[in-house]
């Protein structure tokens, strides 16, 4: 485990000292960009409408009390997908789609030699192969979140007028009502931090696979669960280092 | 002409690779041959610093390529071509842009020059109308042909191949080999080729180290190999049915 992480901060250096111009990286850059947007905006906007919905629902559901004005209502799940839905849950979509996929790329091209193939024409396979992997899933990553953002707040909206839960007005009132800027910053610093975990422990884990087609297998599964875990864990620690005052 | 001197290897202490020396002449196919887990893909891995070997040192016309310079083995490096064992290529890429790669990122070559470098290859091995067509789309043969032409597109020095015909029908073999022969004589290469197939070691043999659990235990040539008096070798290319009708015969 510990000697696992210290391969993972060597990997990381190696990213680094690269030899490729820089015109090489930004055309792989913009191909992994297409790639990671195209591949998981769907997805994304599908996952995070249905979850704004369903917090309107049960948000609903659970005040009970007459005091409570109706607003309250789309304050919290502005508060719910803005910090925490749509950063925290979509990474951990973002791992299942695109994070696996790296892991069993790269994986593909290792067992396939590819790797070596660059690595005898004097090429850093690592920068090269996976530095724009990272460069584009920081770029893509927080465009991701926000679009999650969105149509988290539009689910619940939808949900929320349709079922008479509350009314158009109310519903903008409370997504307006006393709302505090960082909250979107937040967001987006936890979501820069995501993509990169998310599509350097992939890449990692793609990157070392040994053996066959059912390593590759293994190491995509352990791309994901490593990835969740290492998103939860800094979820944690950036909520207590950012909101703690 | 490469130099191999002592070279050793273990992994994670269990040693692969015993103090193995040889010499790789130019303009011919040298052939490492000897029994499936033995470290041939490893001592031609070491040999092109894929694998950094615990001992010993690796000369390619005399220059050193792990005590030279950064500079030094940056242009050993270019002057490499190798084809892997499954071809390697890049599934993502056609047959084109695979043999162009290394002129994408090694030189600076204009577009037409490099178009026709990678035309000229590719007729060299045989597949002029193959220039769009994917990986996925090729078969085994054709494969190892595109490897053959992705590794000496840079007009390489020296040229590695790694089982270049496992997993091919014997014809199709034997016109690898015969490529790789071809080549090697047309270009002045110094070849450097992996294999345990007897077809190949009968036909392209001029030079061969027999490699057994990690030691070179043999070198000679192809005419050489049936009276080595090497038990270990004699039971590696007798196991084949037609050798051993022809070790009857003598
Ligand atoms: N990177 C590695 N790590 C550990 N063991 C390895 C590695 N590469 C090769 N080996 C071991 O070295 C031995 C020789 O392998 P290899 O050179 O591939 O044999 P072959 O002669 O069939 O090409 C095998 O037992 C293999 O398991
Ligand atoms: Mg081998």
């Amino acid at each position: 485990m510990i000697s696992e992480i210290g391969r993972y901060f060597i990997f990381l250096g190696h990213l680094f000292t690269n030899r490729e111009p820089f015109k090489t990286y930004y055309k792989l850059i913009l191909e992994e960009s297409v790639a990671i947007g195209l591949g998981s905006v769907l997805l994304v906007a599908l996952v995070s409408t249905f979850m704004g919905a369903v917090t309107t629902v049960q948000t609903a559901y659970n005040m009970v009390s007459p005091l409570i004005p109706n607003y309250v209502i789309s304050q919290v799940v502005r508060e719910m997908t803005v910090l925490e839905l749509a950063p925290t849950i979509i990474a951990v979509i973002f791992a299942g789609k695109i994070g696996s996929s790296m892991a069993s790329g790269l994986g593909t091209m290792r067992i396939t030699e590819q790797i070596d193939a660059l690595e005898v024409m004097g090429i850093n396979s690592i920068s090269y192969l996976v530095l724009p992997k990272i460069a584009a899933s920081m770029l893509m990553y927080p465009l991701l979140v926000i679009i999650a953002g969105v149509c988290g707040l539009g689910g619940g909206y939808i949900v929320g007028t349709l079922t008479g839960i509350i009314t158009p007005n109310e519903y903008v009132y409370g997504i307006r009502y006393n709302f505090n800027e960082f909250t979107i910053t937040f967001a987006l610093i936890k979501s820069v931090v995501f993509a990169f975990l998310v599509s350097s422990i992939s890449s990692f884990k793609g990157y070392h696979t040994q053996g066959g087609a059912l390593e590759v297998g293994v190491s995509s599964t352990q791309a994901v669960t490593n990835s969740v875990i290492a998103v939860l864990l800094a979820d944690y620690f950036l909520a207590q280092l950012l909101l703690s005052k | 002409m490469i130099e191999v001197r002592n070279l050793s290897k273990s992994f994670n202490g269990r040693p692969i690779l015993k103090n193995v020396s040889g010499v790789f002449e130019k303009g011919k196919p040298n052939l490492i041959i000897g029994a499936s887990g033995t470290g041939k893909s490893v001592l031609l891995k070491c040999i092109v610093g894929l694998v950094k070997p615990d001992e010993g040192s690796v000369l390619y016309d005399n220059r050193d390529f792990f005590e030279g310079d950064r500079d030094t083995k940056i242009a050993i490096r270019r002057e490499i071509g190798m084809l892997f064992q499954g071809g390697a290529l890049f599934d993502s890429k056609t047959v084109e842009e695979n043999v162009r790669f290394p002129l994408d990122t090694l030189t600076k070559m204009q577009r037409e020059e490099k178009q026709e470098r990678v035309n000229f290859c590719l007729k060299r091995v045989g597949l002029e109308n193959a220039n769009k067509k994917m990986p996925s789309e090729l078969s085994g043969g054709m494969k190892k042909r595109v490897g053959i032409a992705r590794a000496i597109v840079n007009n390489p020095n020296y040229l590695f191949c790694d089982e270049p015909n496992s997993g091919l029908d014997p014809q199709t073999s034997i016109l690898i080999d015969e490529l790789i022969q071809d080549i090697s004589e047309d270009f002045n290469m110094t070849t450097i080729v992996v294999t345990h197939d007897m077809n190949s070691v009968m036909g392209i043999g001029e030079k061969i180290l027999f490699i057994y659990k990690g030691q070179k235990l043999w070198e000679g040539t192809k005419n050489e190999i049936t009276h080595s008096n090497v038990q270990e070798m004699d039971d590696f290319i007798f196991a084949n049915k037609v050798m051993s009708s022809l070790r009857e015969k003598q």
